[in-house]
């Protein structure tokens, strides 16, 4: 049994069996094999080796042609480790006399003589490691092939490890086995922690070298609440781990109780909750735990868990799908929030220095108008078939709604005169999450139906900061007077205009911030599925007099801390048990 | 490194029979002079000489910790770490014993081909 402690970002806690991505999400399946598989994974193995000696050694003859004898050297060195006799020796002993899968045997292998590189003190030869870990995987991936789609479609429930977690690979995940998350790197605002906070499970990050500790098959706990991972638990740990999963549970099925109960106060001010999703399979969940409706869809994910640029009739299907699932309940698709820390897997351009203030979102499709037709046109398209709403994002001038507005009317001419059907008063809205459109939200309050604050946004643009530079992550704060202000300003113009508003940041998911929000006047709450029961508690437990009573007070504080402590005391009055 | 028998104190290499294997046996002792030690390269080329012979090829290190190498094992002669001035044995059993260690003794003295 071991234990390694990083930094809880999504609570729960789990027990599950560990599958463990590498790098090139590489999974090493299962351990162990029958006496009676020796023979067929030995010839396994056989095969796999010719084939990397095969591909080698072409690789080596078409660089010597191209670069000179040279540049073949390094891939001798390859290929002489390969015919290594004692490497085979040690690889065959696992599977036979260990009974283990000849991926096993190799990572086991392999990662001994790894581990005596790292105790070299020559540098030079120490990093010799690289060709090892080189070789282990050209290996494994013969042996394995390119194993993306298991990942896709898992038999069992799982836990995933891995060194870190980029949207490329969370959006090629089987959601419904998924269990929990623990990556090497990472904080409270990475890709690892949003995801893992939307889907309702457990996930540590920050935990230095648990790929190198865990493997496939290992039986893993994750607390993400302590930030605590036990690798192979010992029966007393077992226990008292599953004790804990179940008192949890207990309190969550209390909460979801409220699914079917209004988001109305005690003095019957109502508000609506919703939820925001990136895949159409996460509608059910969300529903299930009471959401209305669906607040903001991210659609970029359709963008990176794909080989190409989806085409129009995949987007499409998501958005029928998407609509299919939520019976009439309203959808609101974000147009593509790409760049940034969310690269598409085809990403060819050279990276931009500062991809936050960069070509992204609705810039990159103001200048590449036929991908930004596609997705329009799926929209314009699904949306006969149910409540859906278009929302641009980062938008930051007038100008930049104009255009896009006009594209969008080129798309409904253009479907007009193919005979497509499609609804032509789409209410069109905008992400406000630029500081220049907070600042004009009456401008801008005119020329859409409606709002959405992007608060995770605005906080860093306001406050210039990168919420994923753990440097200075603890900067990030929703309750900086100066977000507050620009919150309030945003909700005021909108009222005044007539036009709903809505929060789809964080901010909207934090039990901590209801009771402001609501004072601020604000009427629609869009956050992670899991996280509606108790923003609801929250609601259903206050006046709207109080509410409003609660933000005069907060808007005259100066700084975040007293903000946050008044919010937490006055919440904890309330509702005791949130806190 | 040094042996107990004077025969080794008068010649760097000495011809045993092993006594169980009654085949051959024959010992060099060396020490590394290439400036980068025994790297990818040079084990290379050290394992594909050992290959041509049919005798078994170790190849001995006492400091800082013992260690054997298979001397026909790329990965073992790397991570043998024979740096420049490591003291090493070359043994070999079997036949061709004694040309092997000659020989394979001759690449270090010659640097490998380096400098």
């Amino acid at each position: 049994m071991e234990i390694r402690k990083g930094i809880g970002v999504s609570p729960g806690v789990v027990i599950s069996t560990a599958i463990v991505l590498d790098a090139e999400d590489l999974v090493i399946p299962k351990r162990k094999i029958e006496s009676d598989q020796i023979a067929s994974e030995t010839q396994r193995l056989g095969n796999a080796m010719a084939e990397c000696v095969v591909a080698l050694t072409r690789l080596r003859d078409q660089l010597a042609q191209e670069h000179g004898k040279d540049i073949g050297n390094i891939i001798n060195v390859h290929l002489m480790i390969l015919n290594d006799r004692s490497l085979l020796q040690q690889f065959l002993s696992e599977i036979q006399k260990s009974l283990f899968t000849a991926e096993y045997a190799v990572s086991v292998v392999m990662r001994r003589y790894a581990a005596k590189f790292a105790t070299m003190s020559d540098t030079m030869m120490a990093d010799r490691v690289k060709d090892v870990h080189d070789i282990e995987r050209r290996i494994l991936r013969a042996l394995i092939g390119a194993r993306h789609e298991d990942l896709a479609h898992l038999s069992q429930d799982v836990i995933v490890i891995a060194h870190d977690l980029l949207p490329s690979q969370t959006a090629a995940l089987d959601k419904r086995h998924v269990k929990g998350f623990a990556t090497d790197v990472g904080g409270r605002t990475s890709h690892t922690a949003i995801v893992a906070r939307a889907m309702g499970i457990p996930a540590v990050v920050g935990l230095g070298d648990i790929v190198a500790q865990i493997s496939g098959g290992d039986t893993v706990i994750i607390n993400g609440n302590t930030g605590v991972v036990i690798i192979n638990p010992d029966e007393e740990t077992l226990a008292e781990s599953r004790d804990e999963e179940r008192a949890r549970s207990k309190v969550e099925a209390e909460l979801l109780t409220l699914r079917d109960f209004p988001a109305v106060t005690l003095d019957g001010h109502v508000v609506s909750l919703q939820a925001n999703i990136e895949f159409p399979g996460e509608i059910d969940d969300a529903i299930g735990r009471g959401a209305e409706g669906i607040g903001l869809y991210r659609t970029e994910f359709l963008y990176l868990s794909a080989e190409q640029e989806p085409t129009e009739e995949e987007h499409y299907a998501a958005y029928s799908e998407a609509l299919k699932r939520l019976n009439g309940r309203p959808l609101v698709i974000r147009t593509l929030d790409l760049g940034a820390d969310k690269y598409t897997r085809l990403q060819a351009s050279s990276p931009e220095k500062n991809p936050f203030l960069g070509d992204r979102s609705i810039r990159l499709c103001l200048h590449d108008i036929p991908m930004f037709k596609k997705q329009l046109r799926a929209i314009m398209r699904a949306s006969v078939l149910g409540d859906v709403r278009i929302m641009f994002p980062m938008i930051s001038t007038l100008m930049e709604l104009r255009q896009a507005k006009m594209i969008l009317s080129d798309v409904m001419e253009e479907l007009e005169d193919e005979g497509i059907e499609f609804r032509r008063d789409l209410p069109i809205g905008i992400m406000v999450e630029v500081p220049s459109a907070a600042l004009m939200a009456n401008q801008f309050a005119r020329e859409v139906k409606f709002f959405s604050i992007g608060t995770n946004d605005l906080i860093q643009y306001t406050l210039a900061v990168d919420r994923t530079n753990e440097k200075v992550a603890g900067l990030f704060c929703p309750a900086h007077p100066a977000v507050l202000s620009l919150i309030r300003d945003v909700i005021r113009a909108g009222n005044k205009n007539n036009i709903s508003v809505s929060v789809c940041g964080e901010m909207a998911g934090e039990p901590l911030y209801t009771l402001l929000l609501l004072g601020l006047g604000l009427t629609t709450f869009s956050m992670n599925g899991p996280d509606v029961p108790e923003v609801k508690k929250v609601i259903r437990s206050t006046t709207i007099e109080h509410a409003r009573q609660v933000a005069r007070r907060v808007m005259s504080f100066d700084s975040e801390r007293q903000v946050m402590h008044f919010l937490r005391e006055e919440t904890r009055k309330i509702v005791p048990e949130v806190f | 490194m040094k042996d107990d028998t004077t025969i080794t104190a008068v010649h760097p290499s000495s011809f045993r029979v092993h006594p169980s294997t009654m085949m051959p046996t024959a010992t060099r002792d060396i020490v590394v002079s290439n400036q980068m030690g025994l790297h990818a390269r040079p084990a290379m080329q050290f394992v594909d000489l050992a290959n041509q012979f049919n005798s078994t090829i170790t190849v001995k290190k006492e400091a800082p910790e013992p260690v054997t190498a298979d001397g026909k094992s790329v990965m073992e002669m790397i991570i043998l770490e024979a740096t420049l001035g490591t003291p090493l044995r070359i043994e070999a059993d079997g036949e061709d014993a004694e040309v092997a260690v000659v020989k394979l003794a001759e690449l270090f003295e010659t640097k490998f081909g380096e400098e």
